[in-house]
């Protein structure tokens, strides 16, 4: 039985009428974690023995049985605390890291009968587009393994485009799931800031981090949602709004919805076939009964500047721990403190992380706050304001989810803006604290996925998924990679 | 002030606020345990985990706010204090920085000037103004002593990491180490009593820290300061100022300079020594912390908890002062704990005699406490007794002297002044019949003396007070001896 192409949904019907056990579909995951790895580089860590003991455990216990994704095999970026398994984060310097303690969103996780198989690569830190900046090689496309999956939370990505698992935890700080998953051909969901708990997550930029879902189709990542959102006591900025029932509020009718269509972002900068393509989902929409408006986001346009000084500030910040001290990797024949600190960063963090360490020292240093970090901070709130004087007059704002398709590995690597500017379309959401999910469309003339991204108000999640699936429906997306389970075990 | 200078003081009080768990975990705050078993991930910087405000602390907080005059912001905001130390596992403490928990008070204290031994002079109030109070948590710290390897390896005990700290820093506002002395004590002595910190010097749970320098008189412009850190106690933090105001005018006098920089003081070598220079000085890159949100606290929260507040100490002086018409000096010391002015009020309540109460509890009940090393709120004595022994001797039952020694019993065994009077037949003797017989015998066994002071030699009268009362064991009652005596030496 091949469980690849199912949703989550089918998948917990087959499980709980009998037609499959829990060991049978996460050991079929496991094989095909195993097997298509060698390929795509997409696991970091793959818990065999404590996966299958987990999926018996649920095949033995009725109550198990029973709990909403029991028996389900998933998948977690590699800077999410699992009690037992390694969070390296894609980082030399956290070396054989094991977190004492498990993120608030994988005891969710874990409590609803969801069996994690593994830990997959990232970018260090989380910081990246295209996965190469992890520490442990970058992550293959399965569309066309020359290509990058996008990044940083590429394995993730990879895992569900491969059909390894149904759905796969990554996180976002300014496109890390929706690009990765436009570049592969999925779902890929950021939530509003504060929907999902971030204890656990190792931070990046504590402002913009958020951990974000991959699925084939909307449906799973509401399922997911639903069950990792909401308030956590261990993280001061989940917000107390009541969790709705993200799966029964899909499948309705849009007619009279309002699309925004922000027109400068279809500019200069776009690939052509993206900007038809995604042109092309306005089209369908506005079939599907929805009215298009057109909205202005004037300040969008500085939106990778500002990302870049905000982030780069508090993760300078956040990466102050990784000083050899405590945990992790620890320079060898250290003279002394200072010498201790300073060789273990170098030789602990790669090339990005210290450029965006120092990059973020420097616009904090006293003297640079005013003119980088604070101005960056108001800027944000315009960014925001725009945001909210859109969402006046729209439900969602549509646009493309990157400039271009997936593209070569090393192509990008010797020129840092370059990659930085496959952010942005993606870190406006980030900045401005609002959910967004990606949505597949098409294939380009090379045969590689192109999405679309619906933006939301804040907590406007069920409204995105509804339109995000009316979309799905009415134009399913069934082209599948070449490095597939399907076509593997064939 | 020496040669015409003048001496600029600015002070910075750690204070740990006294909750039972750390200030952004649950973790314990007890003091001495196993190194790094009270730690947690948060607490020990683990990646991924967050800080998560504890109520109680922002509380504490507010008391000492309130106590220290200041004003409570309704909105402050956290900061990150970034710098590397291996004690500080995050590589940033948590603390405040542009927009603090409370900001701008006024405080009056008393200060005095010294004689060259230290003894206060005349007590004059002085009002200084307090920058701000905010919260912000403590670092580990570095252990180098006790062992194994400690010739090549320092170890870390992060128990004391994340315990909640109210930073308090005044203005410029001291004149002289008295003023900053009498400053802390007034300080400490305010946050022991609403029961905001035990601010103990001596177990670093209050820390200070000097920001000193000098200029001539009439100069506007302040000198290069320095910072003191290493301060243990209040005595070493007034001996640490003398020294460095002393340093830094015999270098100005000798044409060189002050320079900025932060100095450690060694009380054992009496002197202040180079810590860090102010090229070594760290950037701390301060920013909001994007972990917690901004810390709001209601007009109601602050109204509430301004209810719970104790009345002040200089409050309370001042009431005594009225109300009890006791002296500057007696009211002080009454009120220099809570305990002991609480002491006080119910012993005066009792004896129904304000200033009696206040007399009897300054000279003979502190000796003893003092001398048993005994703390108010462990007095064996309650303070309804002190009352009862002060009403019996007002009634006449027992004498002032008596009175002494029946204290001293009642601190050693507990029991009320009336059981130790009826147990020792201490019960005075007024009546004249029973008094006349024994002067008549005193009289008739002094012939000479009589004589000499029917002749004019009065002095001899206190002579036979002495008679009299040795005769009666101490029981009759000397007025009523002084009035039978003269009555039966008249000739
Ligand atoms: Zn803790």
């Amino acid at each position: 039985m091949d469980f690849s192409e199912y949703s989550i949904e089918t998948l917990r019907s087959r499980l709980s009428n009998g037609e499959a056990r829990a060991r049978f579909v996460v050991e079929s995951s496991l094989d095909s974690a195993e097997k298509l790895n060698e390929t795509l580089n997409a696991f970091l860590q793959i818990d065999r023995a404590g996966a299958l003991a987990r999926a018996d455990e649920i095949d033995s216990s009725k109550n198990l049985r029973n709990a909403p994704l029991a028996g389900v095999p998933v998948a977690i970026k590699d800077n999410i605390c699992v009690r037992g398994l390694q969070a390296s984060c894609g980082s030399r310097i956290l070396g054989p890291y094991h977190p004492p303690y498990s993120a608030t969103a994988i005891e969710r996780l874990q409590k609803a009968g969801a069996v994690i198989i593994g830990k997959t690569n990232c970018d260090e830190f989380a910081m990246g587009s295209s996965n190469e900046n992890s520490a442990f090689g970058a992550v293959k496309n399965p569309w066309d393994t020359a290509r990058v999956p996008g990044g940083s939370s590429g394995g993730s990505a990879a895992a569900v485009a491969a059909g390894i698992v149904p759905a796969a935890l990554g996180s976002e700080t300014g496109g890390s799931v929706r690009q990765p998953a436009s570049l592969c051909g999925i779902v890929g969901f950021k939530p509003t800031y504060g929907r999902i708990s971030r204890y656990g997550l190792v931070a990046f930029a504590s402002s913009l981090d958020q951990i974000g879902i991959f699925g084939r189709k909307v449906s799973d990542i509401a399922s997911v949602l639903g069950i990792v959102a909401g308030r956590d006591t261990h993280d001061a900025t989940t917000a107390d709004v009541p969790v709705p029932d993200y799966v029964g509020e899909l499948a309705g009718d849009i007619k009279g919805a309002r699309i925004g269509f922000p027109r400068e972002l279809f500019g200069e900068g776009l690939d052509d076939e993206v900007r038809a393509a995604v042109l092309k989902t306005i089209e369908a929409y506005r079939e599907l009964g929805a009215e298009i408006v057109e909205v202005e986001l004037p300040h969008a346009k500085y939106c990778i500047a500002v990302y870049y000084i905000i982030a780069t500030a508090e993760a300078s910040s956040n990466l102050a721990r990784y000083d050899g001290v405590r945990y992790g990797f620890r320079a060898e024949e250290a003279k002394d403190l200072k010498h201790m600190y300073r060789a273990t960063r170098d030789e602990g963090f790669g090339a990005e992380v210290k450029r965006r360490i120092m990059l973020g020292t420097y616009v904090l240093s006293s003297g640079y706050y005013d003119a980088y970090y604070r101005k960056a901070q108001q800027v944000r709130t315009l960014i925001k304001h725009d945001f909210l004087r859109a969402f006046e007059t729209c439900d969602a704002v549509l646009t493309p989810t990157t400039p271009t398709t997936a593209f070569l590995i090393g192509e990008k690597t010797d020129d840092p803006l370059a990659m930085y500017l496959n952010d942005i379309y993606t870190c406006t959401a980030n900045l401005a604290g609002i959910p967004g999910i990606n949505v597949p469309c098409a294939l380009s003339s090379e045969g590689l996925p192109i999405g679309f991204q619906l933006l939301g108000a804040h907590w406007s999640e069920p409204t995105l998924f509804r339109l995000a699936d009316a979309y799905e429906r009415a134009h399913p997306f069934e082209a599948r990679p070449r490095v597939h389970v399907a076509s593997a075990s064939e | 002030m020496k040669n015409g200078w003048e001496t600029i003081i600015g002070l910075e009080i750690h204070a740990q606020l006294s909750t039972e768990s750390k200030i952004f975990c649950g973790c314990s705050t007890r003091f001495g345990d196993e190194p790094n078993s009270n730690t947690c991930p948060v607490c020990l910087g683990l990646p991924g985990a967050l800080p998560v405000l504890n109520r109680r602390a922002v509380e504490l907080g507010a008391r000492a706010a309130l106590a220290l005059g200041l004003h409570i912001n309704e909105r402050s905001v956290f900061a990150r204090k970034n710098y590397f130390y291996p004690d500080l596992p995050k590589g940033y403490q948590i603390s405040q920085y542009d927009q603090p928990f409370s900001e701008r008070g006024e405080l009056e204290i008393m200060t005095a000037e010294r004689d060259e031994a230290g003894h206060a002079r005349v007590w004059k109030p002085k009002v200084v103004q307090i920058t701000r109070l905010h919260l912000e948590e403590d670092a580990g710290k570095n252990v180098h002593e006790g062992l194994p390897d400690v010739d090549r390896y320092s170890y870390v005990d992060l128990n004391r990491a994340g315990t909640p700290l109210a930073e308090i820093v005044t203005e410029p506002d001291f004149r002289s180490s008295w003023e900053a002395y009498d400053y802390v004590n007034h300080v400490r002595r305010a946050l022991q009593w609403v029961g905001a910190s035990e601010a103990d010097m001596e177990k670093g749970n209050l820390r200070c820290e000097a920001n000193v320098s000098v200029r001539k008189i009439g100069d506007t412009n302040f000198g290069t300061k320095v910072e003191l850190k290493n301060l243990n106690s209040v005595r070493f933090m007034q001996h640490a100022i003398e020294y460095e105001i002393e340093r830094q005018i015999n270098a100005l006098e000798s044409g060189g300079r002050v320079v900025q920089e932060t100095r450690l003081w060694d009380e054992r070598a009496g002197e202040t020594r180079i810590m860090r220079s102010k090229e070594e000085a760290h950037d701390y890159r301060y920013f909001p912390e994007p972990d917690l949100p901004p810390l709001v606290v209601t007009r109601d929260f602050i109204e509430g908890v301004r209810a719970t507040m104790p009345e002040l100490p200089e409050a309370r002086r001042r009431r005594f002062m009225d109300q009890y018409a006791l002296s500057y000096s007696d009211a002080s010391q009454l009120t220099s704990e809570r305990s002991l002015a609480d002491y006080y009020e119910r012993a005066a309540e009792a004896a129904r005699n304000a200033r009696a109460a206040a007399n009897w509890i300054r000279t003979d009940l502190l000796r003893e406490l003092e001398a048993s090393g005994t703390p108010v709120e462990k007095c064996p004595i309650p303070p309804e007794e002190i009352g009862a022994l002060i009403r019996l001797i007002e009634e006449g039952k027992i004498s002032g002297k008596q009175g002494k020694d029946v204290l001293s019993e009642m601190f050693r065994t507990g029991k009320p002044a009336a059981k130790i009077v009826e147990e020792q037949g201490m019960v005075q003797v007024s009546d004249a019949g029973a008094i006349d017989p024994i002067i008549d015998e005193i009289i008739s066994a002094n012939p000479k003396q009589v004589e000499q002071f029917r002749a004019g030699k009065e002095s001899l009268f206190g002579f036979f007070v002495g008679q009299v009362m040795k005769a009666s064991q101490g029981k009759a009652n000397p007025k009523v001896v002084n009035e039978r005596l003269k009555e039966k030496l008249k000739v």
